[in-house]
């Protein structure tokens, strides 16, 4: 049962780091990136790649938080000095281009088999459960990261991303570089993304592109938007309901009268059912500023 | 100071402007006026860098700052508001007054992480600034209100606070009066002198001919996208073309 605990704890934490990096694209930028799970992908095979061919641990992690984040600003440059909808329709794009050159450059990636058989942090080192010394170094990054975040929304670069949400027009007139700004939030959620997937895959011990499916991304906007779009606490507190949620149900599966494909189905309809209702009552999001969404021009 | 030659702009083939010629000596105080629709705004966005021309030269300090972009132009010291205001309604007033400093080593990652105790001196040296500015317009008791909060006049006392927390050599106001009250309106006109006489150059569009008469030492008169008339209040009023295009 712990072990249990700790693996769902685990995965939510995972994708808590994930979806802090959308919510400083579109929570705090307003950028809309519906292919954020390729940035994860490029995390999670960037590390595992240099591993398996030697390079350790640290500076594989390094090099594909930074291979996701130059991604994110080659995808921003041709989209960014246009209408928001551009970006979102090309990192869609990209995404399942990614994950089709990651299914078939089988030379490379192993295609659908996948890779195994890469190092995992201080493997060695660790006697007793793995997942829990794991679960504990995630939560320290997850620390990090969110800290790192806060200072960054709290300083003047945070300032000039929340003005380019509001109204871009504003902090143009007033001497920004916006595309820079919205480049560099692109590069830095990418980044991050591909930390969480580099941690994914130290998780799975064992990586294919079945692990990053569109609906990824999908999972990390309801987070984000569960917890309050623009609040990093509220995409934490979001990414670990739903991942919670996800991970708890497959338990209920012995007890149910129902067929796995079918609590799968019901369990999507029921995160829907639970963001109608969130959004119904609570629009700002669980832990959202209430004035953001009120207060108009 | 400012010099704009031979701007013109077509939108799908209809001719938004075509001023052949408008300058702004500095320390003055030069207002654009015509009926709606006269390509006013339209010129001021071409100026700040909003819109671009399909040909003609704009001049500010000795530098062509024509196809140069709306943040570059700013950074030079040509800092415009709007006509519909755009205070930013989700930060809040001293906020957005915070926005508008140039060259904030704070703006810039690195510099937030590694190097918080000098991005935190210069957010006090701003902060103090945007207290002395906000209290000049009457804001400072207000400064910790989401700026949605203020009343429309209030608004665009901010949205002027803020452009002046650029630290700009020249103001482009987009008609700073409309949906102002009275008493605001003297307040801004009050603020705009005070402004004058320690030296800023302002170009102001408006099209109510009162006010700018007050207000402006040089007037340009747009109609359908031309200059018509221009010169001193005075002569501007008594022009022909001029009464002709405002009472039609």
């Amino acid at each position: 049962m712990i072990e249990y605990i700790i693996t769902v704890l685990l995965i939510a934490a995972i994708y808590a780091i994930f979806s802090l990096g959308l919510n400083l694209e579109w929570g705090f930028t307003g950028l809309i990136n519906f292919g954020h799970v390729a940035f994860m992908a490029i995390g999670a095979y960037t590390t595992v790649l240099l591993n398996l061919n030697g390079v350790p641990l640290l500076p594989a992690v390094i090099a594909g938080m930074a291979l996701a984040g130059l991604c994110g600003g080659l995808l921003g440059i041709p989209t960014l000095k246009l209408r928001a909808d551009y970006l979102a329709i090309v990192t869609i794009g990209f995404a399942e281009i990614l994950r089709f050159f990651l299914l078939n450059e089988g030379w490379l990636t192993r295609g659908p088999m996948g890779l195994h058989g890469y190092s995992r942090p201080f493997e060695d080192m660790i006697q007793g459960d793995y997942n829990f010394f794991l679960l504990l170094l995630v939560l320290i990054v997850l620390a990090v990261c969110y800290l790192m975040l806060e200072k960054l929304i709290k300083s003047p670069w945070g300032r000039v991303l929340k003005s380019i949400r509001e109204d871009e027009d504003v902090p143009a007139s007033l001497g920004k570089n916006v595309f820079s700004y919205k480049i560099q939030s692109l590069m830095l959620g990418s980044a991050i993304a591909g930390l969480a997937g580099s941690f994914l895959a130290f998780y799975l011990q064992y990586i294919n592109p079945r692990n990053f499916m569109p609906m990824e991304t999908f999972y990390a906007w309801i987070a984000v938007v569960l917890g309050g779009s623009g609040n990093n606490k509220g995409t934490i507190l979001g990414a670990f309901i739903l991942f919670s949620f996800f991970s708890g149900t497959r338990f209920a599966q012995g007890y149910i009268p129902l067929s796995s494909t079918q609590i799968g189905a019901l369990r999507i309809m029921f995160i829907g059912l639970l963001l109608i209702v969130v959004m119904m009552f609570k629009p700002e999001g669980l832990l959202g500023k209430k004035e953001e969404l009120t207060l108009m021009g | 100071m400012l010099s704009v030659k031979g701007i013109e702009k077509s939108f799908g083939g209809i001719k938004a402007v075509d001023a052949s010629f408008l300058e702004v000596k500095e320390g003055g105080t030069v207002g654009v006026i015509g009926p709606n629709g006269a390509g006013k705004t339209t010129l001021f966005n071409i100026i700040s860098g909003f819109d671009k021309p399909d040909n003609g030269a704009i001049v500010f300090n000795g530098e062509n700052i024509e196809g140069k972009t709306s943040s570059e132009i700013a950074r030079l010291g040509l800092v415009r508001t709007f006509q519909l205001s755009k205070a930013l309604t989700k930060l809040t007033v001293v906020e957005n007054m915070m926005l508008a400093p140039q060259v904030q080593q704070g703006e810039r990652i690195w510099n937030v992480w590694l190097r918080p105790r000098e991005v935190k001196r210069q957010e006090e040296e701003n902060r103090e600034r945007a207290r002395t500015l906000l209290e000049f317009f009457g804001l400072l008791s207000m400064k910790d209100e989401y700026a949605g909060a203020l009343s429309g006049g209030q608004k665009r006392l901010l949205e002027i606070a803020r452009a002046l927390m650029a630290e700009p050599k020249m103001l482009l106001l987009d008609e700073p009066f409309s949906g102002v009250n009275p008493t605001l309106t003297k307040k801004i006109l009050k603020y705009m002198t005070e402004l004058r006489d320690e030296g800023m150059t302002f170009l102001v569009i408006e099209h109510d001919m009162h006010i700018i008469m007050q207000l402006s030492d040089f007037i340009y008169v747009l109609n359908k996208g031309e200059v018509i008339a221009s010169g001193e209040p005075e002569e501007v009023r008594n022009n022909e073309r001029v009464l002709d295009a405002y009472l039609g």
